[in-house]
């Protein structure tokens, strides 16, 4: 799913500046939604988007870590602006979803967007 | 070729920037995704400990012929008892790193799955060693 489409769904703003021509390069094939950044780091899949209700910059050296390619924050959450500066340093796209992440999931599951099975 | 990082115990924010450092060392060197991403996120791993439980300390990564190796050593309280802190969801995290994300007990264990070896020098009152090996 391109992450222009999960902006639409979500209704989701972009903290991190790309236009939609840019997030339409950006292809997410597993999503993961979770506060618990020690769960995320037993979780490795390629071109994933975390949905998390954490605004810490540790959020986004996780997802350094993990090669996941967008966070979107639940709740209307905002970090603060040095958290937004390093993810456009390391080329992580954040999103801010008013939805909670219970339902922001569960919106992204059901067009299509699957998480990581017990494999 | 060996990098060396100060891991400080201050300023949690700081966390991870050692380990951002040498993947973007890994990937200029021209190693493979799978092999950067499993040093990442194992060093991650040890060097939040380092900082949560060590109060900071220092960590050597050395790329060799045949193998990364990489050691984080701390003057923390050391580990009182490690075959309860290998299991999965055991931890000794204060409420306020939870809070950040962190102490939900998968550190260890975590490390252990996406290395090749880990050893671990430690004793209560003696701080920790923790060298990470992953085979190239």
């Amino acid at each position: 799913m391109l992450l222009s489409d999960i902006k639409k769904i979500l209704d989701a703003e972009v903290l991190s500046g790309e236009d939609d021509a840019a997030l339409c390069k950006k292809d997410i094939h597993t999503a993961c939604g979770c506060d618990l950044m020690s769960d995320v780091l037993a979780f490795v899949k390629d071109q994933s988007l975390l949905l998390t209700g954490l605004i810490n910059s540790q959020v986004i050296r996780t997802a350094e870590m993990m090669d996941i390619v967008a966070v979107c924050f639940v709740r209307g959450k905002t970090p603060a602006e040095d958290v937004i500066e390093l993810a456009k340093d390391k080329d992580i796209t954040i999103l801010s979803t008013q939805l909670p992440l219970y339902t922001a999931c569960g919106m992204l599951y059901d067009e299509g967007l699957r998480g990581r099975s017990n494999d | 070729m060996i990098k060396k990082y100060d891991i400080s115990g201050e300023d949690f924010s700081l966390a991870g920037e050692a380990s951002s450092n040498f993947k973007s060392v890994l990937k200029r060197l021209g190693i493979s995704t799978e092999i950067v991403r499993r040093v990442s996120i194992a060093m991650y791993e040890a060097e939040i400990n380092t900082i949560i439980h060590g109060g900071g300390g220092e960590c050597e990564a050395e790329i060799k012929s045949n193998a990364i190796s990489v050691t984080f050593r701390d003057n923390g309280p050391g580990i009182a008892n490690l075959e309860l802190a290998m299991q999965e969801g055991y931890s000794t995290a204060s409420e306020k790193i939870r809070e950040l994300g962190f102490g939900a007990g998968m550190g260890l264990p975590n490390i252990k799955k996406y290395t090749d070896d880990m050893l671990i020098d430690t004793a209560p009152g003696k701080g920790t060693t923790l060298t990470l090996i992953i085979n190239l």
